[in-house]
């Protein structure tokens, strides 16, 4: 008898739960909810998502309203004599069918999304993702442009010295920059650990793993500016490398493209100018402070047991073709990777000297510097 | 059920307990190595537990307040193996130590000896794995998940004591599975066939396969660890062409049915405590036992559920999500079960009902929010965030924890043979339901919102919804050292107990005196239906 009481209940509910998903009252809790994001695919996520979710919140009232009822009205005081049934085959049956029927209509929608997510036709841009302990490298395959992700907030707004920002970890120190109204697919792997790509409002989390090249593709009509983050453990920065994407018009992405590679041409400049050791020293403390004191510490003692003390290191004090080759093939089974296609032949000889000379190596080893020749060379 | 006891009329004093500290250590009695058990749980509980605090209080605000990332890595990753094969794992162990011989009418378990040995090896596990925390470099940071290479090419030195610790706990748990199924299969009354078992018997026996079929996998994707570490395998190692996924195929296959291992257990449990004080026969036995198999059953062909974001082909995915979705029948039958037999019974609201009735709710509400992940692409955003932190945890505490507790209410009357404080009791349970809610609930909407979990910081959006969780981690917290007195005041005194105890409760350990004799069912008692 109950169970025609519920399902006429779950009726109304249902016809309430049509209200709901048509209205966009929820659409504009984003301290609460799934982000509806910006692309066809984060759109029909999120509709999925509510589906399923108020779908669950009418089994749960129907399921929990009868328990309830029975708490309250089946209690030894108002009901002193129990009853004694114990099996119903129907009854059982109908609860095992009918949430199997619920399922069958929950999975048609969701398989068709995952369909569509794994529409694997060309992308009019490739952009390969390769991530790092902890940043992101992006790699326009067609237009060979090629940079570094890194976080830009300070880390004495981390460590509370200092207010944060509108932006506190979410902002770095260039957005990779897409066209709206073209498919962008993204080429995503890693260079040492695992990471994960994600970027809530185009819907994309793929995980970005060493010697895997997964795939994702978007097309983003709204120009904006998209905030993402890393969403597989990767060591002790895992929470410090975000992403950002930025869609504008595709004309300004032409003009974009055209100021990287002008400044790539300058770079190649640089490469061939006569450094004095102060220019490297100066240049090559700003790269330190990017790419290296996650590790080796600001005062160049490292961390004791994982990650070596750079200040009095042998290798820095008195063995230049060593440090040298360090850099540029990394340490086999340790953390340190191979900064040959991370930096430039500049940024290298710079940094390198830099901890050559910083932390009163100077003093103590030979403090001989190297010049962006001395890279050049060791790649020939 | 009715059961006929011999009462034996010998004197036996020699039958008793040794005295001193060898008892516990040469004991080969299933009653006390169940209380060895729960004893060492409830401190792994407390352990792991303060890890949990480090890091709510880490999260409590924004920016780096407490530990550095460094730590805090090392805490979250020795909360979740702490909390699993330390507090969960062992309180089961030590319920099917007490429980399984008096519920099938058997003298002992049917390996004592054995028994003795799977426990006393696990205080040496825990001890290596914490005692990693003092190693150079620190404890493993790699996530209770240790995927590869983050926790091989790229882990601290103390990965190889984590390796052996879980070898050992792996021993451990093999054998006290073996011994939970040859007892159960053996050493049953006469007349208890495998239909008349209780359902915790029942959650065990499907438990305790499921274990043996698993702790080899999380063994062998360990010892490929070891080999890649130690001595030039390249398993996990894309470098030398091996496969950092095959790690997480390897880890899951375990990882899946690990999960069902921490909840089947509490199936049986919160079943007999709703029949007893609904006073009311357990509705659909059978498709209890059933619904049970299928969910250890269904719990092999889902475990890529965890891995939908690794690059797995369409048809991979589509057949993951189905299966998973599928678990949601059986698991459903079983909370229709339990409403059914509330339904027209006749309800009192002891603690242990408390927590079993909080049982089936939080519990369904993390099968929901399961449900939800399984659908493939929602997952795509729902995956490694808080979202997922908010579903196991609901699943796991006011799931698995909550039902240990309930248990221990339930039956430490026939274990020390006093009553507990009710008024304490209750207010133990308000204060943990409340705690658990505050904490875990807000996770849900922190996860939608975007915070990826394992995050020693976060964006300030995120920011009220973490001072929330945080106090409610703290209360939780605190309620576990009230639930603590009130288990010592029980066993020191109380008023005594009856040997059924409860009004409603039925089955052969509620027909021996209580606290139970030290020796039960020397004789076997016949059990007709």
């Amino acid at each position: 008898m109950f169970k025609r009481a519920t399902t006429s209940i779950s009726n109304k509910l249902f016809a309430l739960l049509i209200l709901l998903i048509s209205s966009n009252l929820f659409a504009a809790w984003d301290d609460f909810n799934m982000t509806e994001g910006v692309t066809a695919i984060s759109k029909e996520v999120f509709d999925l998502h509510m589906l399923i979710f108020w779908i669950c919140v009418v089994i749960g009232l129907v399921v929990f309203s009868v328990m309830f009822y029975s708490m309250f009205a089946h209690t030894k005081k108002r009901n002193p004599s129990p009853s004694t049934f114990h099996e119903n085959t129907k009854l059982e049956l109908a609860w095992t069918v009918v949430p199997f029927l619920i399922l069958v209509f929950m999975a048609i929608p969701a398989s068709n999304t995952l369909v569509k997510i794994y529409d694997d036709t060309e992308g009019d841009i490739n952009i390969q993702v390769v991530g790092y302990q902890w940043k992101w490298q992006y790699k326009y395959l067609e237009d060979d442009i090629d940079f570094f992700q890194n976080l830009t907030t300070d880390w004495d707004e981390i460590y509370n010295k200092t207010p944060k920002g509108e932006f506190y970890l979410q902002e770095v120190d260039e957005a990779v920059v897409i066209p709206a109204g073209k498919k962008v697919r993204f080429l995503i792997t890693a260079n040492d650990v695992i990471h994960s790509w994600w970027m809530p409002d185009f819907a994309i989390k793929q995980d970005a793993i060493p010697g895997f090249i997964n795939t994702a593709w978007t097309v983003v009509d709204k120009p904006g500016t998209y905030r993402g983050k890393c969403t597989e453990l990767c060591g002790k920065n895992h929470g410090f490398m975000p992403v950002v994407v930025k869609v504008v018009p595709e004309d300004e992405y032409h003009t974009w493209v055209k100021e990287k590679k002008d400044a790539a041409l300058r770079m190649a400049e640089l490469t061939t100018k006569d450094w004095s050791a102060n220019e490297l020293v100066e240049r090559g403390e700003a790269i330190y402070a990017k790419n290296c004191v996650a590790c080796h510490q600001s005062n160049g003692q490292g961390i004791a047991g994982i990650f070596p003390a750079l200040a009095g290191s042998d290798i820095a004090l008195n063995d230049k073709p060593k440090h040298i080759e360090i850099l540029m093939e990394g340490v086999q089974g340790a953390a340190m990777a191979s900064y040959a296609n991370q930096l430039s032949e500049v940024d290298l000889a710079a940094v390198i000297t830099y901890t050559r000379r910083a932390w009163g190596n100077a003093e103590s080893g030979d403090g001989q510097i190297v010049v962006p020749k001395d890279i050049v060379d060791y790649k020939l | 059920m009715s059961a006929v006891i011999e009462s034996h009329g010998h004197d036996d004093h020699h039958h008793g307990p040794a005295k001193g500290l060898t008892r516990w250590l040469y004991t080969t009695n299933h009653k006390d190595i169940g209380s060895l058990y729960l004893w060492f749980s409830f401190a792994m509980f407390l352990i792991g537990g303060v890890m949990a605090l480090v890091i709510r209080a880490e999260l409590f605000q924004p920016g780096m307040q407490i530990v550095e990332p460094e730590f805090y890595n090392q805490m979250l990753t020795l909360h979740g193996l702490i909390m699993v094969f330390g507090a969960v794992m062992p309180a089961f162990v030590g319920l099917a130590n007490w429980l399984i011989p008096m519920m099938v009418g058997a003298p002992d378990m049917a390996l004592p000896r054995m028994n003795n040995l799977s426990f006393w090896i696990l205080p040496f596990a825990f001890f290596i794995l914490l005692s990693s925390l003092f190693m150079e470099g620190g404890a493993p940071n790699f996530g209770w998940t240790f995927y590869a290479p983050l926790s091989t090419t790229y882990a601290p030195p103390s990965v190889t004591f984590f390796i052996f610790s879980v070898h050992i706990m792996g021993a451990s748990s093999i054998m006290g599975s073996i011994n939970v199924i040859v007892t159960i299969m053996n050493m049953r009354a006469p007349g208890m066939t495998l239909m008349k078992m209780p359902l915790f018997v029942w959650s065990w026996l499907i438990t305790a396969y499921l274990l043996i079929a698993v702790m080899p996998v999380l063994a062998g994707a360990v010892t490929m660890m070891l080999m890649d570490i130690h001595f030039g395998t390249s398993f996990f190692n894309a470098a030398g062409g091996g496969d950092p996924v095959l790690f997480q195929h390897i880890f899951w296959f375990f990882g899946h049915p690990e999960v069902y291992i921490m909840i089947l257990p509490a199936f049986g449990i919160a079943s007999h405590i709703i029949e007893t004080f609904s006073r009311k026969q357990l509705f659909g036995y059978s498709s209890m036992v059933w619904a049970m198999a299928s969910i250890a059953i269904l719990s092999f062909v889902v475990w890529a559920h965890h891995m939908f974001t690794v690059g797995l082909p369409l048809a991979a995915e589509l057949f993951f999500m189905w299966a998973t979705m599928l678990i949601a029948v059986p698991t459903g039958v079983k909370v229709f079960n339990w409403v059914t037999t509330m339904f027209k019974g006749s309800i009192t609201y002891e603690t242990p009902m408390l927590f079993a009735i909080a049982f089936v709710v939080l519990f369904t509400i993390g099968g929901f929010s399961g449900l939800m992940l399984a659908i493939t692409p929602a997952d795509f955003q729902y995956h490694d965030t808080y979202f997922v932190v908010a579903h196991f945890h609901y699943v796991l505490v006011p799931g698995s924890v909550f039902s240990i507790m309930a248990a221990v209410y339930y039956w430490i009357p026939k274990w020390t043979g006093n009553m507990y404080d009710e008024r304490l009791g209750k207010l133990h349970f308000w204060l943990s339901f409340t705690g658990v809610n505050i904490t875990f609930f807000p996770q849900h909407f922190i996860g939608l919102a975007g915070m990826p979990r394992r995050y020693p910081d976060y964006a300030l959006q995120f920011a009220d919804w973490n001072a929330i969780s945080s106090v409610g981690a703290f209360l939780f917290g605190a309620s576990q050292i009230l639930f603590l007195f009130i288990v010592l005041k029980t066993v020191m005194g109380g008023k005594k107990a009856t040997p059924q105890v409860w009004e409603g409760s039925r089955g052969l350990e509620w027909t021996v005196d209580s606290p139970a004799p030290y020796h039960t069912f020397t004789t076997p008692p016949k059990v007709s239906l």
